[in-house]
C-alpha cells in the first residue's frame, strides 16, 4: 500500500517535510516514534496502536485506530480501510494536527477549517457514505460515554436524538411531518461547528515534542 | 430599561428624561442632607455629640434638673439618634448607591456615554461636597478596614464563583506573565523614574527617597479588578481579552501585597539589601501558594458541607458564603492573598457544590453575589469621590503629571514587550490590536487609594501627596480611559463577545476532540497538555468526586450533566415563558421526533408517551412542573420563616393563569430534549399511559363529554386585589380567550388541585394569540430581569 520506506534518508525527509509542512526535526521525532511502536519494521498495523497503554482509557480508542487506517484521511479518493500504513501515510495523518500558523489569508484558514472538520467527519462516518446518518450519531455519543456505566448507556440515546434534532432544526429549518432527514452531511456539519473554532483547538504542540519525553508506548 | 423609556413617543421621553434628572437631583440633595445631619452627630466629631439627640433629653432634665428626684412626665415620644447612628448610616449609604444605580438606568444616553463607575464617582463628588458645604466634616469613609473586609470580598467572590474555568486556564501563561512580571516592571519603572525625577533640582522633591518612590511605584501599577470589572462589563469584548485583563488584575495582588509589605518594612531602613530581595521571592511564593492554598482547603470545606444539606436546603447558599469569607480572612491573617485565596475557594467548590445544592439554593447564591457585589462596586466608586473631597491634598504639578505619564507610558512599554515573548509560546497570537485593548485596560481603582491611605504618617511624610497623586491617577484612567475605551473598540473593530448559546453538538464535539487529542498525543507518546488534563479528569472522577458530591450523582459524566442541564432549562422555560410561537431559540422545534427516526413501524403509543430518561430525572423534572403550577393550600395559614413554602399565588394570579395554558401546551410541544411527542392529546391511551407512568399525577384527566375546554382552579385563597383584576382584564378579553374564560367556573375542590382538560388543537392557536397580544403587565411579572444570564451557568461542572 505505502511506499516503503528505508531508514529514513535526508533526502526523503525533505521530501516530506516540503510535502507536509513539518520541520525536519519534527519529522526526525516522529519517525523515531514510529519506530518505536513498530519495533523497527517498516508498517505499522492496528495491533501496534493497540498496545499503547495509555490508549485503554480513552474511550474512543477503537476510532481513533481505525482514523488511521482509513483511506480517506490519506488524501486518497478513495473509500475503505488498510490494514497496515507505512510512515508517510502516519505522517499524512499527523498533518491534521498541525497547528495554525500566523498570518493566514481568510481563504488558507478556511481550508484549513475544512480539513481538520473532515477529518472528524470521517471518524464519525463509518460506513463512507457520506452522511452521518442517525445511529452512527448514535453510535459516536454511546462510545464518548462507554466508561460511564449503565447511566452513559441509557442517556447515550437520548442525547443523540437531541444533538441530531438540532442539526436538522439548524440547517432544515421547518419540516413537514412527513419529511425525513437522512443524515449529517458534511456541509451541514461544518454549519453546526461554523462557531467552533477548530483551526486552534485541534492540535498537539508538536513543538516541544522531543525524544527525551517519548516513551516506550509498548506494553512489556 | 431602556427599551421602556423608548417606547415612549420622543415628547415623552424629553419630559421623562427632565423628570429622570429632577429625580436623580433631588435625590441627592435629600441625601446629601440626610447625611450631613448623619455626619454632624457621628461620633468622630467630638465637638459636637449633643446635636442631634440630646436636646430633648436635656429639655427635659433641665426642667426637673434640681437635686432631688421630682416626677417627670413620661416622655411619650423622644428622638435618640445616638443610639442607631451607625446602622443608619450605613444603610442611608447603601440606599444611596442603589438609588443612584437606578437612576442612572432612568437616564440610557447618559448611562451609553458615560461608564457608570464615572458617574458615581461624581455623585461621590457632589454629596462629599454637599458635606463640606454644609460645614462638617465629611466622614473617612474609605477606610481601609472597611474597604478590605467589607467592600472587596463581595466583588471578588462574585468574581472568583462565577470565573470561566476553561478560558482562564487555558490562558494562564499569558496571565501570570502579565500579572507577576508585569506588575513587577512596572513598580520599578515608574518608582525608579520618578525617584529621577524628583531628584532633579527646582522640583522641591528633592526629599522624597527611592525606597517610598518604589513603594509608590508598586501602589499605583496593579491593575484594579474592581475597576476593570466595571467597565469591562459596559463594553462586551471577547472572551480572551476579557479574561487576559481581569485575570492579571486578580493575580497580581500577590506581587502587590508583597511588594508594599518589603518596601513599607525597610523604608526607615532607608535600604534594601540583596538578602532582603530573596526573601521577598520567597515572601511572594509563599504569599501566592499559601492564599491558593487556604481557599482551596475552604473550598473543599464547603464542598463536602454542602454534601450533606439534603434536608435544609434553607442555609445552603449561607454556607458558600461564610466558607467563602473565612478563606479570606485566614488569608488576610496571615498576610497572604486574600484576593487569590477567595478565587481559588470559589473557583474549587463551585463544581462540587452545584452538583449538590437544589436548584433554589442555586439561584439564592447567584443573585445574592450579584446584589452585594453589586451594590460594594457602587459604594466604592462613591466613597471614592466622597474621599477626594474629604482630602487632605497636597498637590504637586510634577509628581502627579509625571506619575500619570509615567504610568501610561510603562504600561504600554510592559504590554507590548512581553506579548513579543509570550506570542513565541502561544499559539493563538495576540495581535496588535489586542495589545493595545489589554494595555489601555490596565485600569487603577480604589484598592490603590486604600493601599495609599494605610501608609503611616510619620513614615511617609509626603503621604498626602501620594495619595493626591493616587487619586489623580485613578481619575484618569478611569474617566479618560474608561470613557473612550467603547468607542475605540467599536473604532478598531475588536471582537466582541459572542453570544453563542452552548448547544449539545459543541459539547459533544468538545468532549469528542479532548479525547482525540489525548489519544494523538499517546501515539506521539509525548506527555502533553491533553494528557495531563485527562489525567486530572480522571482523578478527579474517580477519587474526588466520590467524597464531595451527594448521593449517586458524582458517577454523572459531564456530557449527561450537560444534556440534563439544558432539559431542565427547556422545562422550565417552557413552563414559565414558552408557549407558541415565542419560543426561544433554544428550541427550534419545527423538527420532530418523526422527522428524523428513519421509517419504521412506530412503537407502541404507550411506549412513545413515556420520556426516555432515567426515573430519577423524571421526577425530578416534574418536581419543577409541579412546584411551578401546583397550588398549595397551607398559605396564609403556616407562616413559617424555616421553611420555604412553594407559593404561586405570590406572584398574584396573573401569571398563575399563565402557567396553566402554558402547561395545556407543553403537552403539544415536541422539544428536542423532552421527547414528549405531539400524539392527539385526547387519545385516551395517551392519557392513560402518561397517568400510569406518574404516580403522582398532578393532573386528573378525565374524559371531557363536552368539547369546552375548561380549567377548575381552587379558589381557597382569593386574596389579592389583582386577582380581581386580572379577573375582569380577562373577562373583557373575552370571547377569544376559550380556555382563559372559563375561569369563574369554579368549584372549591379540597381534594383536586387543579384540573386541567387538555384542550382540542384549537386552544393552541388561541392561546398563542392570547400570548401575542398580552398585557405587558404580565410580562412583568413573568420577566425576570435578575442579574444577566451569561453563560458561566451554562459551564459544565469541570472543564
Amino acid at each position: 500500500m505505502g511506499a516503503s520506506q528505508s531508514a529514513g534518508t535526508e533526502h526523503e525527509f525533505q521530501d516530506l517535510a516540503d510535502r507536509t509542512g513539518f520541520s525536519l526535526e519534527q519529522i526526525g521525532n516522529i519517525n523515531k516514534r514510529f519506530r518505536q511502536l513498530t519495533n523497527n519494521e517498516e508498517t505499522l498495523s492496528r495491533e501496534d496502536l493497540a498496545s499503547i497503554p495509555a490508549l485503554d482509557n480513552n474511550p474512543i480508542r477503537a476510532q481513533i485506530i481505525n482514523a488511521f487506517f482509513d483511506k480517506r484521511n490519506l488524501h486518497q479518493n478513495e473509500t475503505g480501510t488498510v490494514q497496515e500504513i507505512g510512515f508517510e501515510e502516519f505522517l499524512l495523518v499527523m498533518t491534521h494536527f498541525r497547528p495554525a500558523a500566523m498570518g493566514l489569508t481568510e481563504e488558507e484558514r478556511e481550508n484549513l477549517r475544512r480539513e481538520k472538520l473532515r477529518f472528524l467527519f470521517n471518524m464519525h462516518d463509518t460506513d463512507s457514505d457520506g452522511t452521518i446518518t442517525l445511529e452512527e450519531y448514535r453510535w459516536v455519543v454511546e462510545e464518548l460515554l462507554s466508561k460511564a456505566g449503565i447511566i452513559g448507556q441509557e442517556t447515550a440515546k437520548a442525547i443523540a436524538d437531541a444533538a441530531m434534532l438540532e442539526v436538522a432544526g439548524t440547517t432544515r429549518g421547518k419540516m413537514e411531518p412527513d419529511e425525513f432527514y437522512e443524515g449529517i452531511t458534511f456541509e451541514n456539519f461544518l454549519q453546526i461547528l461554523k462557531t467552533f473554532d477548530i483551526e486552534t483547538r485541534m492540535h498537539v504542540r508538536f513543538l516541544n515534542m522531543d525524544t527525551a519525553t517519548l516513551r516506550c508506548g509498548k506494553s512489556k | 430599561m431602556s427599551v421602556r423609556v423608548a417606547l415612549h413617543s420622543p415628547r415623552g421621553s424629553r419630559s421623562f428624561l427632565e423628570r429622570g434628572l429632577l429625580l436623580l437631583v433631588m435625590l441627592i440633595f435629600l441625601e446629601g442632607t440626610v447625611l450631613t445631619l448623619g455626619a454632624a452627630s457621628s461620633p468622630d466629631i467630638s465637638a459636637q455629640d449633643n446635636t442631634g439627640g440630646g436636646d430633648d433629653q436635656r429639655g427635659i432634665e433641665g426642667r426637673h434638673g434640681h437635686a432631688n428626684y421630682t416626677k417627670k412626665a413620661f416622655p411619650v415620644l423622644s428622638l435618640d439618634y445616638r443610639h442607631i447612628h451607625v446602622p443608619f448610616e450605613i444603610s442611608l449609604w447603601v440606599l444611596l448607591a442603589s438609588l443612584m444605580k437606578l437612576g442612572f438606568h432612568l437616564i440610557p444616553r447618559l448611562s451609553s456615554i458615560v461608564p457608570e463607575s464615572c458617574l458615581l464617582i461624581v455623585v461621590g463628588l457632589l454629596v462629599g461636597g454637599l458635606i463640606k458645604l454644609a460645614g462638617e466634616e465629611v466622614p473617612p469613609v474609605l477606610d481601609s478596614n472597611l474597604f478590605f473586609l467589607c467592600l472587596l470580598p463581595p466583588i471578588i467572590l462574585d468574581a472568583g464563583y462565577f470565573l470561566p474555568i476553561r478560558p482562564f486556564m487555558e490562558n494562564i501563561g499569558t496571565i501570570l506573565m502579565f500579572a507577576v512580571v508585569g506588575t513587577l516592571w512596572n513598580a520599578f519603572f515608574v518608582g525608579g523614574l520618578l525617584y529621577a525625577v524628583c531628584q532633579i533640582e527646582g522640583t522641591y522633591l528633592s526629599q522624597v527617597e527611592l525606597l517610598p518612590c518604589l513603594l509608590f511605584g508598586s501602589i499605583i501599577s496593579a491593575v484594579d479588578p474592581v475597576a476593570v470589572l466595571a467597565v469591562f462589563e459596559e463594553i462586551h469584548i471577547n472572551e480572551l481579552l476579557h479574561i487576559l485583563v481581569f485575570g492579571e488584575s486578580l493575580l497580581n495582588d500577590a506581587v502587590t501585597v508583597v511588594l508594599y509589605h518589603l518596601f513599607e518594612e525597610y523604608s526607615d531602613a532607608g535600604e534594601v539589601t540583596p538578602m532582603d530581595v530573596v526573601l521577598g521571592v520567597i515572601c511572594f511564593l509563599i504569599v501566592s501558594l499559601g492564599g491558593i492554598a487556604v481557599g482551596t482547603i475552604y473550598g473543599i470545606l464547603a464542598a463536602f458541607t454542602s454534601r450533606f444539606t439534603s434536608h435544609t436546603r434553607v442555609i445552603e447558599p449561607l454556607f458558600v458564603f461564610v466558607y467563602s469569607y473565612m478563606a479570606y480572612l485566614s488569608a488576610e491573617m496571615f498576610h497572604l492573598s486574600g484576593i487569590m485565596a477567595l478565587i481559588a475557594c470559589g473557583a474549587v467548590m463551585r463544581p462540587y457544590v452545584e452538583a449538590n445544592i437544589s436548584h433554589k439554593s442555586h439561584t439564592t447564591v447567584k443573585y445574592f453575589l450579584k446584589m452585594w457585589s453589586s451594590v460594594s462596586e457602587t459604594l466604592i466608586f462613591i466613597f471614592l469621590g466622597v474621599a477626594t473631597v474629604a482630602g487632605p491634598h497636597a498637590w504637586n504639578w510634577t509628581f502627579v503629571s509625571v506619575t500619570v505619564i509615567l504610568c501610561l507610558v510603562s504600561r504600554v512599554i510592559g504590554v507590548v514587550g512581553l506579548t513579543f515573548i509570550i506570542n513565541k509560546f502561544r499559539i493563538v497570537k495576540l495581535t496588535t490590536k489586542d495589545q493595545f485593548i489589554v494595555a489601555y485596560g490596565g485600569l487603577r481603582g480604589a484598592i490603590a487609594f486604600s493601599l495609599g491611605y494605610l501608609l503611616d504618617k510619620d513614615l511617609f511624610p509626603m503621604r498626602t501627596m501620594f495619595l493626591t497623586a493616587i487619586i489623580t491617577e485613578i481619575f484618569f484612567t478611569v474617566f479618560v480611559q474608561g470613557m473612550t475605551i467603547k468607542p475605540l473598540v467599536d473604532l478598531l473593530a475588536v471582537k466582541k463577545k459572542q453570544e453563542a448559546k452552548r448547544s449539545i453538538n459543541e459539547e459533544i464535539h468538545t468532549q469528542f476532540l479532548d479525547h482525540l487529542l489525548t489519544g494523538i498525543e499517546d501515539i506521539c507518546g509525548h506527555y502533553g497538555h491533553h494528557h495531563w488534563k485527562d489525567k486530572l479528569n480522571r482523578f478527579n472522577k474517580k477519587y474526588i468526586k466520590k467524597c464531595l458530591i451527594a448521593g449517586e450523582r458524582y458517577k454523572e459524566p459531564q456530557l449527561i450533566a450537560f444534556y440534563h442541564k439544558m432539559e431542565f432549562k427547556q422545562a422550565i422555560e417552557l413552563v414559565e415563558s414558552g408557549g407558541g410561537v415565542k419560543l426561544p431559540s433554544a428550541m427550534p422545534s419545527q423538527v420532530s421526533m418523526q422527522n428524523i427516526q428513519p421509517k419504521k413501524l412506530p412503537p407502541a403509543v404507550a411506549e412513545r408517551a413515556l420520556p426516555q430518561f432515567t426515573k430519577g430525572r423524571e421526577e425530578e423534572i416534574r418536581k419543577i412542573l409541579r412546584s411551578n403550577l401546583q397550588k398549595t393550600r397551607q398559605r396564609l395559614r403556616s407562616y413559617n420563616r424555616h421553611t420555604l413554602v412553594a407559593d404561586p399565588f405570590e406572584d398574584g394570579w396573573n401569571d398563575f393563569i399563565l402557567k396553566k395554558q402554558r402547561m395545556i401546551e407543553l403537552e403539544k410541544k415536541m422539544s428536542n430534549y423532552l421527547t414528549v411527542p405531539a400524539a392527539p392529546p385526547d387519545s385516551p391511551t395517551m392519557c392513560r399511559a402518561r397517568l400510569a407512568s406518574d404516580p403522582n399525577a398532578f393532573y386528573n384527566i378525565k374524559a371531557s363529554s363536552d368539547g369546552v375546554p375548561t380549567i377548575q382552579v381552587d379558589l381557597a385563597s382569593p386574596q389579592s386585589p389583582d386577582s380581581v383584576n386580572m379577573l375582569n382584564e380577562f373577562s373583557k378579553r373575552g370571547a377569544t380567550d376559550q380556555g382563559l374564560g372559563q375561569r369563574e367556573g369554579a368549584d372549591r375542590d379540597e381534594d383536586q388541585g387543579l384540573m386541567m382538560k387538555p384542550s382540542s388543537a384549537g386552544i393552541e392557536e388561541k392561546g398563542e394569540e392570547g400570548g401575542g397580544n398580552k398585557n405587558p403587565g404580565l410580562m412583568r411579572c413573568l420577566s425576570d430581569p435578575g442579574p444577566s444570564n451569561e453563560d458561566e451557568e451554562d459551564e459544565p461542572f469541570l472543564p
